[in-house]
């Protein structure tokens, strides 16, 4: 095992949040309660930081090459991921400091935890080993876990952290036994090397089952049918800047590695597992949607249709033989992280204000209290549902072209049919706002979560509006290393 | 000519009311309603005196498309931004920006809430709509054609009747659910002329979008797949149109949206359906419009929407209802004309577009004017309105005439093309059809009879104003075109005929036209041509 001295650029920007992050813990002693905020400050700097340290690292000449001895990897693949989860985690935060200052619990390691399940993330999306990949997703997987039950006197935010640690448990256990049966046919475990062996290899019942166990743990955090019955209990017990970040964070790490895994290392096998993935994208779908259609409450009708997104998303992992299922997968990434963070945004824009935005009905009026407000929510909801020109309708673009460029026409049809159902719930929020009447009192958000809320609606529009450096980007983001 | 296409007339005719709607958001304060009005007014003017140039520098000897603009959008996906316009597009854009006047000026009274989002979303649709006529993009096109929804559930949800959120989601998720699948439709065209998909190997051609090369590609494909293509853009202009059995929102759309929505939904919405047949239907997938059971499917769904939707009409209680399933009929019409794919028959469909744009748009107009003063749109509630409102008795009876086809109005000569185009491929495709103008006249004279013949019995009608000089002016242009068109269609077959011949060509039908097209008679007045 070979380490260069370059290696530790390629690392920089692991090294400094996880700096940041311990930082954060020692400072939250001896603040009190009453500058939290500017711990929440700290936070973003040191996700800038981070920023900085990522494009140091992106100039490395050489970058591409596997580094630490072919663990991990900073291609552009991974670049794009890591910017997508420093908006993220910058998101996130901007959305948690009033929320974390009002609550009665340290914000120190709130916001420190926040910085680990980053690192944890940065790490996957890099990963080139089964091995790395594992250690990074506990990182993020245990941090999450803390997060959910951040509010630990309020027993719906415990309920869903234990909900979430036991079967998140259970589903890494899937994952480690799944990596295990392929390192018992391989001998190996990183990617590019199982890769190789499989490539001569004879399709084994063994090395089956253990893709299939591998994909099943992967898909258990993507929240796909039917490993999604965690999701609508943990997206309403869990503190709603958690939930935001939940519904984008750690889903698009996720689905950086589950990309990763199956274009890098199963090829070979792409027409068996192609199949489980095309029936599995179609009852995430399904559930999804025809789910959301039956909730009242706000949170778990939001939980839903990001079970749907989940669906959407797969459609990008099966266009194996195009490149328009790897840009799908990110350009659709980019705009899921804008419009459902925008969206979770108003949500927790309306909880400051005393409206639980638990039900539908909580939205009433919002045009009348706050047009800008209702416009930009209109926009997420518009993306959210795909219409043009928004970044959800060119996303959802990419996955349809991939879905039917690979040949799975019917998956593309049920995908759009869907969508068109999905505007049915999204839009009863949208009839809320601009129909009914709500009190009358005007309604303003704090400094930070606007900033939030603008970065969303300015991207979603840009993306939508005028979609080529973006897709620009991306073109250099395929083949995968 | 030249001269409008450099200062990019097609654009500024679409971006006139965007700029008019962001003016208001940005600038004039809610409680200015009176200065709200003006602008809206003002822009709506603007932009139809900026679009009326174009009728008369438009060439019409000219094969293809005019006034063209082009610029790089996406290109990573061949995606450009790609405006122009033909004889057809040409005439659907001119009613867009008249009907548009209409709409804002139909409304100061009507509308007593909220007026600045009101204005602000009607000119936003304008813009929408008539970005919708002049792509040249199928990228683009499908943007327009999908935002157009947005502004259009708003109308409908928040300035409609009683069941407005019914009715608003209903048109929404309809429309949408047919257009994804275009979408679809697109993205395979895309790769058939691309790489290729599914079993088929792709021309290898660089991406693009464009409308034109796009068209030709789809026009050399196999006939199956053909086929399948065709039925992925037929649920969404069958949905839009709305043909029979899709045409279910329809009724509730038009019933519940205010005045000025009906007015735009009639005239413009629905044509959108139509004119997709014609621009992209019938030219890009000419297989599966030769295969026969397609085209009996497409005549037989048209003849049942003219009959059954004239039967559904005739029985109505409330007049907006009784206008908005007139539509049904109608447009079962326009389809029959299209899929008769002769000149004839494609003529007498777009003239028709124009023609239930005019006096269907009219109608709505003269319901909303009544139901403003009465709040009830029941039949049964009016009656002898004539001795009460002598101008709006003539008013109503002049589009009403216009709208069952009486010779010497614009109905006629529409109604009468499709007939000849439907004959000339079949008589009984003609005899059921004209069944369906027996039923329109029966249902519109006898809504006719009800509401103005006989005894004011109804004490509530007796005061009520005749008509207003604002009133009489939205009305007015629409007579004077009605009059036009049925004395004198020789301009607009004219400015349709080139267009017409090159989609009838692309089918394969003969577009021979008769020696005495050359002595002036409009070709609807002469042998069909088969």
């Amino acid at each position: 095992m070979s380490f260069r001295g370059s290696d530790w650029i390629l690392l920089s920007p692991e090294l400094v949040l996880t700096s940041a992050g311990l930082l954060l813990m020692m400072m939250s002693v001896s603040f009190g309660k009453a500058k939290e905020e500017f711990l929440g400050f700290v936070g973003i700097l040191s996700v800038v930081a981070t920023g900085v340290a990522l494009a140091l690292a992106a100039m490395q000449p050489g970058r591409a090459q596997p580094a630490l001895g072919g663990m991990f990897v900073l291609d552009n693949f991974a670049l794009f991921f890591k910017l997508l989860i420093l908006l993220s985690l910058i998101l996130t935060i901007l959305a948690s400091v009033r929320f974390v200052g009002a609550a009665p619990y340290p914000g120190g390691e709130y916001y420190a935890l926040l910085l680990f399940a980053g690192v944890g993330m940065l790490f996957m999306v890099s990963g080139a080993n089964l091995a790395s990949i594992y250690v990074a997703l506990e990182l993020m997987a245990l941090s999450s876990y803390i997060l959910a039950g951040y509010f630990k006197g309020e027993r719906k935010s415990t309920e869903a952290a234990l909900k979430y640690f036991i079967l998140g448990a259970f589903s890494s256990g899937v994952l480690l036994y799944g990596i295990s049966l392929v390192y018992g046919q391989t001998g190996k475990l990183g990617l590019a090397d199982v890769a190789q062996l499989f490539a001569s290899a004879e399709r084994s019942n063994l090395t089956m089952l253990g893709i299939l166990l591998i994909l099943a743990g992967l898909l258990f955090k993507v929240a796909a049918v039917p490993f999604h019955v965690w999701v609508p209990d943990v997206y309403e017990g869990a503190p709603t800047p958690i939930t935001a970040f939940f519904s984008v964070g750690p889903k698009l790490a996720s689905y950086a590695i589950l990309a990763r895994i199956f274009y890098v290392a199963f090829p070979k096998f792409a027409a068996d597992w192609g199949l489980i993935v095309a029936l599995v994208a179609a009852a995430t779908m399904i559930l999804g949607n025809v789910s959301a259609l039956l909730q009242t409450n706000v949170k778990r009708m939001l939980a839903y249709s990001s079970i749907a997104h989940a669906g959407y998303a797969l459609l990008g992992v099966l266009g194996f033989s195009n490149p328009f299922g790897i840009w799908g997968i990110l350009v659709y990434l980019l705009a899921y992280l804008l419009m459902n963070f925008g969206v979770f945004g108003l949500v927790i824009f309306l909880e400051s204000h005393g409206y639980a935005a638990e039900t539908v009905s909580d939205f009433n009026g919002l045009a009348r209290r706050n047009m800008p407000a209702a416009i930009v929510m209109l926009l997420f909801l518009l993306s959210l549902a795909g219409i043009p020109p928004t970044a959800g309708f060119i996303g959802k673009y990419y996955l349809f072209t991939a879905a039917m460029k690979a040949g799975y026409a019917w998956l593309a049809v049920l995908a759009v049919l869907m969508s068109a159902v999905s505007l049915f719930y999204y839009f009863r929020i949208a009839a809320a706002m601009f129909f009914s009447e709500g009190d009358g009192a005007k309604l303003s958000g704090s400094y930070a979560l606007t900033a939030a809320v603008a970065i969303c609606a300015v991207g979603t529009l840009a993306v939508g509006v005028a979609p080529e450096p973006v897709l620009a980007i991306l073109r250099h983001c395929v083949p995968l290393s | 000519m030249q001269f409008l296409t450099d200062i990019h007339i097609l654009s500024l005719v679409a971006y006139i009311p965007l700029a008019g709607a962001l003016w208001i958001v940005f600038l004039v304060p809610r409680e200015k309603s009176g200065a709200i009005k003006a602008i809206a007014t003002g822009v709506a003017v603007l932009d139809f005196v900026v679009s009326l140039p174009l009728w008369f520098a438009f060439d019409r000897g000219h094969d293809g498309y005019q006034f063209v603009e082009k610029a790089s959008w996406i290109p990573s996906l061949g995606v450009e931004y790609h405006f122009g316009i033909d004889g057809i597009s040409l005439v659907l854009l001119l009613l867009t920006t008249l009907m548009g006047v209409i709409a804002v000026v139909c409304s100061y009274t009507a509308i007593g809430e909220r007026q600045k989002e009101y204005y602000v979303l009607l000119l936003l649709l304008q813009t929408f709509m008539i970005g919708t006529f002049c792509c040249l993009d199928f990228f683009l096109f499908y943007v327009f054609w999908e935002i157009m929804l947005v502004p259009m559930y708003f109308l409908i949800g928040v300035w409609g009747g009683e069941r407005r959120l019914y009715a608003a989601i209903k048109f929404f998720l309809y429309t949408l659910a047919g257009s994804v699948l275009m979408l679809l439709g697109i993205i395979a065209l895309y790769f058939a002329n691309t790489t290729g998909f599914l079993a088929f190997k792709g021309l290898g051609n660089a991406p693009t979008f464009s409308i034109e090369k796009l068209t030709a590609v789809a026009a050399g494909l196999p006939a199956d797949l053909q086929i399948w293509l065709f039925f992925a853009f037929f649920l969404g202009f069958a949905i839009k149109v709305p043909m029979f059995p899709f045409h279910t929102w329809l009724p509730d759309a038009h019933t519940e949206a205010p005045t000025a929505g009906s007015v735009i939904l009639a005239a413009v919405l629905l044509k959108m359906g139509t004119y997709g047949f014609v621009r992209f239907s019938l030219p890009m997938f000419p297989e599966a419009v030769k295969t026969d059971w397609v085209v009996s499917l497409m005549v037989a769904l048209a003849i049942v929407g003219i009959v059954y939707g004239a039967m559904v009409t005739l029985v109505q209680k409330d007049m907006k209802k009784l206008i908005a399933y007139s539509s049904v009929s109608h447009l079962g019409f326009v389809m029959l004309g299209i899929f008769a794919v002769n000149m004839a028959g494609i003529q007498g469909a777009v003239l028709q577009m124009i023609n239930h744009g005019i006096s269907t748009g009219a109608l709505f107009l003269l319901v909303g004017i009544v139901y403003e003063r009465r709040h009830t749109r029941l039949i049964a509630e009016y009656g002898g309105l004539a001795r009460q409102m002598p101008i709006y008795a003539t008013y109503f009876m002049v589009m009403a005439l216009s709208s069952m086809g009486l010779p010497l109005l614009n109905g006629f000569i529409g109604e009468f093309s499709i007939l000849q185009g439907a004959f000339a491929k079949s008589f009984w495709w003609a005899l059921f059809a004209g069944t369906g103008i027996i039923l329109g006249a029966a249902y519109l004279l006898w809504l006719y009879q009800r509401v103005f013949f006989g005894e004011l019995s109804n004490p509530a009608n007796a005061k009520l104003p005749d008509l207003s000089l604002r009133e009489q002016l939205t009305l007015a242009p629409l007579v004077i075109l009605a009059l036009w068109i049925g004395l004198y269609p020789r301009p607009l077959f004219d400015v349709l005929r080139l267009p017409s011949e090159k989609i009838v060509a692309a089918v394969g039908g003969r577009t021979a036209t008769a020696p005495a097209m050359a002595a002036g008679a409009p070709p609807a007045l002469q042998e069909p041509s088969r």
